[in-house]
């Protein structure tokens, strides 16, 4: 018998791929920090609670039951479809994101337990080039929602997105509705899907599966929206509304469930599992 | 006074002698005719050479040819009895994108399409063709109703893109799109989506779930301008021809890479130069993809307008 407030791995360490021992400023408030205290708060500053980004495996961890999570794909990646050269060829690009983040792709995906109530999950790198989605992240993010199908689970996916990744054309653009696509199968299965928003969600991310959430969350003061704040001002060539495009500004305008700080979010996640699963026991 | 693109203008100038030998071949009543004769053929050489030697960059200039014609034209010359329909019924009537019921080949459909605006008082009143959210929730309420009553939806595209502004971003643009995504999937008649002009990334996208994408010739279809993505990835604006070449954009691209199922010809001056024979050409692909998709069952539609996204893309394992 599963019990959502079984939350004991709450305040679990997560490791971070900088070495222990080092300090490094706050890029909100600028508070010098001990890169352990960070760890040890989930990344999140202690002073000004500024929430740094999550790589993918930290991210998992940080929402599944120990050893619970189960990768699919692991070794699937893109290629250059369009021989694409801009200031740099798009292959060198993947090269260096293959070797900074020792990730194939954007994205992780795979099946977990939170509680030990199953489900699906996927989650997005920001470090490999933006989480931008080409043709990998975005049958990485379908095959996900597909496996969650075929084995009746609910699906999660935490986006981190800087939208399509250009380098890949219109081949990029059309993974929007590929995994739109996905969405709506799981949906039609009568499997509910949760959105984590965190910073940032940008572009055609934003306009496909990161909206489509039967519940959408966000972390506090990320940065949410379709089209970027500088081509906004370019474009209308007004003043943008104080904290527009924040996870608190969408929350007003009726977009977000619920704005979780990062040490709720897995209790929270526990909870919703438990209630979307209609409180049945696993 | 008609507009003309720089690039053309070895045309207009080829067919202003035409024109100016012909008119004093009257004038003088003398026989010119085999000068005349040589300096057509070479017109239409000329012409020929033009349209098959267009860089990406000259054929989204091309694209957005001012004197192109607009969905608006191509529904007052390929359907009749058209009935539009406003409004999302829930914030506003979005002018940048339009539609309602029309007749083709004599039987019901339902039009979906985007308007530019020809003049600087209706560019500015529909947003020279940048739809906020409402114009893709308006799109979608039209599409339920077509599934409803069994009418194949037909959508016309001709966008620089989404509107990026205030407003759309508060009314959640990227959901508006990311819901037409989605639904447009659920549909149970026959979709078809031309692109007539730009398709310009998610704003095109938004209208254009289709399970056949046609594209006119000197169409363009990208996931961000080639002056956006200039910008970001060269940081300078020279780099435009560039980015167009690099983004893979033109209608013989989108064929090659299996994200249009048809290049529909242009007459051979190009679109703009002959609206009825462009007409003529889209609504005979239309009709025959039309009568294609009306053979197949409301289960086949949608398992095929799934199937051509699903396999959408080029990656490794
Ligand atoms: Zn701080």
């Amino acid at each position: 018998m599963s019990s959502p407030n079984n939350t004991t791995a709450n305040n679990q360490q997560v490791k971070s791929d900088i070495p222990a021992g080092l300090w490094l400023n706050c890029k909100s408030c600028s508070e010098l920090l001990y890169q352990s205290s960070l760890e040890e708060n989930l990344q999140v500053c202690p002073s000004c609670g500024f929430h740094f980004s999550l790589t993918a495996a930290q991210r998992i961890k940080m929402l599944v039951d120990p050893d619970s999570f189960q990768e699919i794909d692991p070794s699937l990646h893109s290629c250059d479809p369009l021989n694409f050269s801009g200031d740099g060829s798009y292959a060198e690009k993947l090269l260096s994101s293959k070797q900074k983040t020792n990730l194939q792709e954007a994205v992780v995906c795979g099946s977990a337990t939170l509680n030990r109530i199953p489900y699906a999950l996927a989650a997005m790198d920001f470090r490999f080039m933006g989480a931008s989605m080409g043709s990998a992240v975005g049958e990485k993010i379908t095959r996900m929602l597909e496996m969650a199908v075929q084995r009746s689970l609910p699906a999660l996916i935490v986006t981190a997105s800087g939208g399509a990744r250009m380098q890949e054309g219109i081949l990029s653009l059309m993974q929007m509705a590929k995994t739109s696509a996905a969405v709506m199968r799981h949906d039609e299965a009568g499997l509910p899907l949760i959105i984590i928003l965190t910073n940032p969600t940008t572009g055609g991310v934003t306009a496909s599966f990161a909206s489509l959430g039967d519940i959408i969350l966000a972390e506090p003061k990320a940065l949410i929206g379709f089209a970027g704040p500088r081509v906004i001002k370019q474009t209308t060539q007004a003043d943008l509304p104080e904290g527009f495009q924040s996870a608190e500004f969408l929350l007003e305008h009726g977009f977000i469930d619920r704005i979780v700080e990062r040490k709720k979010l897995r209790r929270e996640l526990g909870l919703l599992l438990h209630y979307l699963g209609g409180g049945r026991a696993i | 006074m008609i507009s003309c693109l720089e690039i053309e203008k070895p045309i207009l100038e080829l067919e202003d002698k035409v024109g100016e030998l012909i008119s004093s071949s009257l004038d003088r009543d003398a026989d010119l005719t085999s000068g005349i004769l040589l300096l057509r053929e070479k017109l239409d050489l000329l012409k020929e050479h033009f349209f098959l030697n267009l860089s990406p960059i000259e054929k989204v200039q091309m694209a957005r040819h001012p004197q192109r014609p607009y969905p608006a034209d191509y529904i007052s010359l390929l359907f009749s009895d058209f009935l539009e329909l406003h409004g999302d019924r829930r914030y506003a009537d979005d002018r940048a994108v339009f539609g309602g019921f029309a007749l083709f080949d004599q039987q019901p459909v339902m039009l979906i399409a985007t308007r530019k605006g020809r003049d600087l008082a209706s560019n500015m009143a529909c947003n020279f063709g940048c739809a906020h959210p409402e114009g893709y929730r308006k799109a979608w309420r039209l599409m339920r109703l077509a599934d409803k009553v069994g009418a194949p939806i037909i959508t016309l595209v001709d966008t620089p893109g989404a509107y990026p502004g205030i407003g759309a971003e508060e009314r959640h643009i990227g959901e508006a799109i990311a819901c037409n995504l989605r639904d447009m999937f659920r549909l149970s008649v026959p979709v078809i989506s031309v692109i007539t002009g730009e398709g310009g990334s998610g704003g095109a996208l938004g209208i254009s779930v289709a399970n056949r994408l046609l594209i006119m010739a000197n169409a363009y279809y990208s996931v961000i301008t080639p002056e956006g993505c200039a910008a970001i990835l060269w940081r300078n604006n020279e780099a435009v021809p560039k980015a167009a070449e690099a983004l893979k954009l033109t209608s013989d691209d989108l064929k090659n890479l299996k994200v249009a199922d048809e290049i529909v010809r242009e007459p051979a001056d190009g679109a703009h130069r002959d609206y009825q024979k462009a007409a003529e050409l889209l609504g005979e692909a239309l009709l025959r993809h039309l009568q294609d998709l009306r053979k197949m069952s409301a289960e086949q539609l949608r398992q095929d307008r799934y199937e051509k996204f699903r396999n959408l893309g080029l990656f490794l394992e």
